[in-house]
Formats: structure tokens, C-alpha cells, sequence
């Protein structure tokens, strides 16, 4: 990624509604050529308007965006090479499938036969072959979402971006288009940027991602160092499920971090941070026993079940610790038995790696 | 498959006979107090039409069947001028209304300016006011300024009166229209101007053919404001219909009401037709 040109540059940009409401706030971030880029974050967090921002939609309170190195601040969304794909999809309900894809083009004067080459091209690039006369309100959701993309993409933007692109589809068919947008993206080569709050979304289909929280980016990373080595308990918590302690107190011994925790004693840490104010465990790194684990060098402890959360493949038992603290820990069901691996109530131990800690500052 | 089928078809049967609590149109006593209703509103109206056929002077007692009326209706030059001026009226104050009330239905859906509250109330104020305050500030106002009573002064009237009710009409179309459309058409390289005529227009045809059609029906019909603002030789088809009466109420005026009837019930199921298809097709959309 380092050898690549940042096609999109935002540096320093604020965003202010009014004099309260600061929807981004001091934002600088790179996106690189080719990249699949997420900006993932709860609603309200400024995500939306970062996109918009780049769209042209809202000018930014301060700050510059360039695109391929141009400063956007006075051009109009018209003029951007950057496209969009709205949450609703927007998909112009008096025009057939066709007329939608070659609205871009026809607009802006391009000649019928060059329309005409460039809409056939889209359509089989979205794969909607035979549906080309059909009005939107003869089309599924997912069709509709084909149609806005197509749309987008024959006017060869530098950039496209996708405002919740998966929201409104259900379950099944959203898995299924999260794969078809990376194979798009691989096969047209062009940047994308998609704006989400479904943490698996982003996981799955982006290069990069940045976490935002109230107009603030917190970390940007590809997804397995976000998910393994979140840089705050914010991040932590949001992506995935995470077991968060609090440290007492923490020093540096001749190289090595020891924490306090109340639940577990003094632990040495494999990670290293300047400030330490939570470590992070996920569940899914957690062991559990029914007697205690003689593997020298485990954090140990243990706890009584409190509940078990049944998702078919996996459950999660929730544990209370002595001093009341709830731990969850995620269990492969391999077996196919209708005995639960832990009941309500059992006392188990619960282990796992000093490698697999996390140490987090909020 | 086919057994359930049949069951749940028999199912239905029996849901059909038995009437479901809040089923209340099923219910003898509310039949009966609709159809009374129906009868109050729409029995002087059809009795009327019914006595337009009547081949009796007098029009008191049926005498029996006959189109003489509307032949002599036909006939009758006077009422051909009324009709016509009410037609060029109607014609130019919906043109014109139509255009400033889908002007001022879009600025109010669209934009957020100071005082916007109080300045809806007032656009839709005429709507409320009594039609003959209404009659008297025009003919006021019309004679400050120095203009003769004629067709000018009945045609800025009724656009004066029909505008809200077309405003009212796009602003209610425009409430369930989704602006990402207009984005999306901006995104894709459209001037503000051609996205306006490429995407909001044909969203708004509906609206504007049914305020179109609402302005000509109030324009056609209206009495009290034309007979405020008529002068000498700008008498339209309704004034006219009046001071007929005030001679004699023969089966011709029966007849030419039942024109303007028909011609007005036309009109309006024109506009609630085209509002019900608009209507079905943003519900699949």
C-alpha cells in the first residue's frame, strides 16, 4: 500500500451543523488507488457526512479535500470524478433500467451510439442482461441495487462511493452482494469507499477501514489488525465482542509490562503500550475447563455460568466471576450432541494466552 | 398441499360469514345511515337532473320525458357567451395558477426560511376564508386601484383564490419525495436545470395535472367572487344560471346545471383517477 498514489486526501477537516452539532471533527485520512475502503462507525458518527463531503454534497466547515491531488473546495458534485450510490438507491422510478444507466451519460452530451456501447457494457458488468426495459417497480431490491451501481459506475469515476449500499437487502442476499461488490471492485479496478455500520461488512469486504466515534476517525487499519489490535476500548467494543478488564495499575520491569487486575492477579504482557488503562480479551480465544489447566504460563480464572447464548454453530457462555464481573467465552459446537457443553450454574476455568491480551487506553 | 389449500380456503369462508368485530360496514344500522347520508347529500342533485328531462313550463310536476330543455339550452346565445367566458377565464386562471401554485408548493417543501410557519398559514389562507370577504377585498381593491369590472378582474381573481389549493396539491405530492433522487441525478453530472426537468417534473405531473384540474372545476363553478368582480358583459356560465332563476325556474336551467355538472364530475374523477394510478405506482416503486 505504501508504493501507492492517495487518491483521495482529506486534511484536517471539520464539519459544523449550526453552531452546536460538529458532525466531523478534525479529520485527516488517505485513501489510496485501488484501495476497498470502509469508514464503519455507530449512526451518527459522522461517517455519512465525511462521505458526502467527498461527494461534494456538504462543504466542509474547514479543511481541504483533494481528489487525484485537486483541491474540491469550490467544485460543484457535477463536476467531481467521484460517483455515489444513495442508501435508497434512488433509482429514477420513470425510467426504464436502461434510460437510468445512460442518465449520466445522456446528460452531460455524449453521443447515443457511445451511450448505447458504454450502457450494454454496464449492464453485463452488473450482470442484467434481459432486464433492460424493465421499469424500477418491476425489479427486487437487489436488482434495484445492481441498477444504482451500474449507474454509477459507466461514468468510469476515479472514485465510487457507496452510502450503506447493503442496508435495505435482507440477510441472505447481503452476504451474497458483499462478495459481488469486491469481485466488482477487483474487475473495474476503481477505489472504492463504502460507508457502514455493520462491523462484519466492513471486515469482510474492505482493504482498510477506519473507525469513526462522534466525528472523530480512531484508528484506521486493515480489518485483522483492527480486530486483533484495537488501539482503544472504543474499537475494541465495536468490532466484535470483546471481554474488557480494568487495570489497576501498571509498570514497566526490566522490559516487561505488568498489569494489576483484580480478577487476575499481577499478569506480565506479551503487547506493549505507553498507557494502559483496560486489556481486551475476545472470546473466542478463551478456554474452557472443568479442571483447572496445567499449561504453565495461562492467565487463569474462574467463574460460574450464568447463561448460554445458542447461534447454531457456536454459543456463547456467559460466566460470573467472584467479584462480579461477566466474562463471555465462545464455544465451537463440533459435536452434534443436545447436551450443552456447560449448564447453568457449573463452576468452569476459564484460560487463555498472555499473547492473545490486548492492552487498550480509552 | 391440496388439502391444506382446501382448508384454508373453507377457513376463509367461514371467516367471510362471520362478521369480524371491527367489520363495522357489514353492519345493518350502518348501511342504513350511510344510505340515508348518501340520500340527503345527493338527492336535490339528482332530482334536479331528473326535472331537466321534464317536458313541463312550470317544472313542478312531472309531465313527462323530453330533451326540448337542452335543445333550447343549446339554442340559447346568451348562455354561449356565458359558457364561453367562463372557459377563457377558467382556461388562463389555471394556466397561471397552476404554474405559481407548483412554484410556491415546491419553495415550501424545498426550502427553510425565517417566519415559514406563518407564512404557510397565510398561503393557505384563502382556502379557509369565506368566499364572500373574499368577493368584497377583491371588488375593494379592483376599485382603489382603478380597474374597470370585467373578464381581467374575474381571472386575477380566481387565479388569486385558485393558487393555494394547487400549492397545497404539490406540496402534498412533493412530502413523499425522496431527494436523493435530485442528488443522484446532480452526482451523475446533471445541471440543477435538467435535473429539475429531468426528475423532479415527472415526479411532480401527477400533482400538477390534479391542481390543474382542481383550479379549473373552482374556476368553472365558482359563484360569489365572479358575481363580486363581473362587470357588464363578462357574465359567466354559473351568474348566468342565477339570473335565469330569478325569472323563472324552467327545466332549460335544470338542463344547463346539469351541464355544468357533468362537465365538473368529469373533471374531478379525471383528477382522482390520475391521483389513485400516481398513488399505486409509488407504492410498488
Amino acid at each position: 500500500m505504501a508504493d501507492r498514489q492517495p487518491i483521495i486526501s482529506i486534511q484536517n477537516v471539520t464539519k459544523r451543523f449550526g453552531s452546536k452539532i460538529t458532525a466531523v471533527d478534525q479529520v485527516s485520512l488517505d485513501i489510496m488507488v485501488g484501495e476497498f475502503f470502509a469508514l464503519l462507525g455507530p449512526s451518527g458518527c459522522g461517517k455519512t457526512t465525511l462521505l458526502r463531503m467527498i461527494a461534494g454534497f456538504e462543504v466542509p466547515t474547514k479543511g481541504t479535500i483533494l481528489i487525484d491531488g485537486e483541491d474540491m473546495h469550490s467544485v460543484e458534485p457535477n463536476r467531481r470524478p467521484v460517483n455515489m450510490v444513495f442508501q435508497s438507491y434512488a433509482v429514477f422510478p420513470h425510467m426504464t433500467v436502461a434510460e437510468n444507466i445512460a442518465y449520466g451519460l445522456r446528460v452531460v452530451g455524449m453521443s447515443r451510439s457511445e451511450v448505447a456501447g458504454r450502457v450494454e457494457e454496464a449492464i453485463a458488468l452488473v450482470r442484467l442482461q434481459g432486464l433492460e426495459d424493465r421499469k424500477p417497480d418491476k425489479l427486487s431490491g437487489g436488482q434495484l441495487q445492481r441498477v444504482a451501481l451500474a449507474r454509477a459506475l459507466v461514468k468510469k469515476p476515479k472514485v465510487l462511493l457507496l452510502d450503506e449500499p447493503l442496508s435495505a437487502l435482507d440477510a441472505k442476499l447481503r452476504e451474497a452482494m458483499q462478495l459481488e461488490l469486491v469481485n466488482l471492485q477487483h474487475s473495474v479496478g476503481i477505489t472504492f469507499i463504502i460507508v457502514t455500520h455493520d462491523q462484519h461488512e466492513a471486515l469482510t469486504m474492505a482493504d482498510r477501514i477506519a473507525v469513526m466515534g462522534e466525528g472523530d476517525v480512531l484508528q484506521v487499519a486493515p480489518p485483522t489488525e483492527l480486530y486483533e489490535f484495537p488501539s482503544s476500548t472504543f474499537v475494541a467494543d465495536f468490532i466484535g465482542q470483546v471481554n474488557l478488564f480494568t487495570v489497576e495499575h501498571a509498570n514497566i520491569h526490566d522490559g516487561a509490562t505488568v498489569v494489576r487486575i483484580s480478577e487476575l492477579g499481577e499478569i506480565t504482557l506479551a503487547h506493549h503500550k505507553d498507557r494502559i488503562t483496560h486489556i481486551a480479551v475476545r472470546p473466542e480465544k478463551i478456554q474452557l475447563g472443568i479442571t483447572e489447566p496445567s499449561e504453565p504460563g495461562l492467565v487463569k480464572l474462574k467463574a460460574k455460568v450464568k447463561n448460554i447464548s445458542y447461534r447454531g454453530d457456536q454459543s456463547y457462555v456467559f460466566l460470573v466471576t467472584p467479584k462480579g464481573l461477566t466474562v463471555s467465552a465462545r464455544v465451537q459446537n463440533v459435536g452434534r450432541s443436545l447436551s450443552a457443553v456447560a449448564r447453568q450454574g457449573d463452576e468452569l476455568w476459564l484460560s487463555w494466552r498472555p499473547e492473545d491480551i490486548q492492552p487498550l487506553a480509552d | 398441499m391440496a388439502s391444506l389449500a382446501k382448508k384454508s380456503g373453507s377457513m376463509r369462508r367461514r371467516l367471510r360469514a362471520q362478521a369480524n368485530p371491527l367489520d363495522y360496514s357489514r353492519k345493518a344500522w350502518l348501511r342504513l345511515a350511510m344510505g340515508g347520508a348518501f340520500l340527503f347529500l345527493y338527492f336535490p342533485i339528482i332530482s334536479l337532473i331528473v326535472f331537466s328531462f321534464n317536458n313541463s313550463k312550470r317544472n313542478i310536476t312531472w309531465q313527462g320525458f323530453t330533451l326540448h330543455y337542452y335543445d333550447k339550452a343549446f339554442q340559447n346565445t346568451q348562455l354561449h357567451e356565458a359558457f364561453l367566458n367562463s372557459m377563457i377565464i377558467a382556461g388562463i386562471s389555471t394556466t397561471v395558477s397552476t404554474i405559481l401554485g407548483a412554484m410556491l408548493g415546491l419553495a415550501l417543501y424545498r426550502f427553510r426560511f425565517p417566519a415559514q410557519g406563518p407564512y404557510e398559514g397565510m398561503v393557505h389562507l384563502p382556502i379557509v376564508i369565506p368566499e364572500i370577504c373574499m368577493g368584497v377585498a377583491m371588488i375593494a381593491f379592483f376599485a382603489t386601484i382603478g380597474i374597470p369590472l370585467g373578464l381581467l378582474t374575474i381571472t386575477v381573481s380566481h387565479i388569486a383564490f385558485s393558487i393555494p389549493f394547487v400549492a397545497v396539491v404539490i406540496r402534498a405530492r412533493m412530502a413523499g419525495f425522496d431527494r436523493s433522487l435530485e442528488e443522484t441525478s446532480y452526482d451523475l453530472g446533471a445541471s440543477q436545470w435538467q435535473t429539475f426537468w429531468n426528475v423532479t417534473f415527472p415526479y411532480m405531473k401527477p400533482g400538477l395535472i390534479v391542481g390543474a384540474l382542481l383550479a379549473f372545476t373552482l374556476s368553472l363553478d365558482d359563484f360569489v367572487i365572479t358575481f363580486f368582480t363581473s362587470g357588464p358583459g363578462s357574465t359567466t356560465f354559473p351568474v348566468k344560471i342565477y339570473s335565469m332563476v330569478r325569472f323563472s325556474v324552467t327545466p332549460e336551467v335544470n338542463a344547463a346545471s346539469t351541464v355544468l355538472i357533468v362537465m365538473t364530475l368529469a373533471l374531478t374523477i379525471t383528477a382522482l383517477a390520475i391521483q389513485a394510478r400516481a398513488q399505486r405506482r409509488d407504492d410498488h416503486g
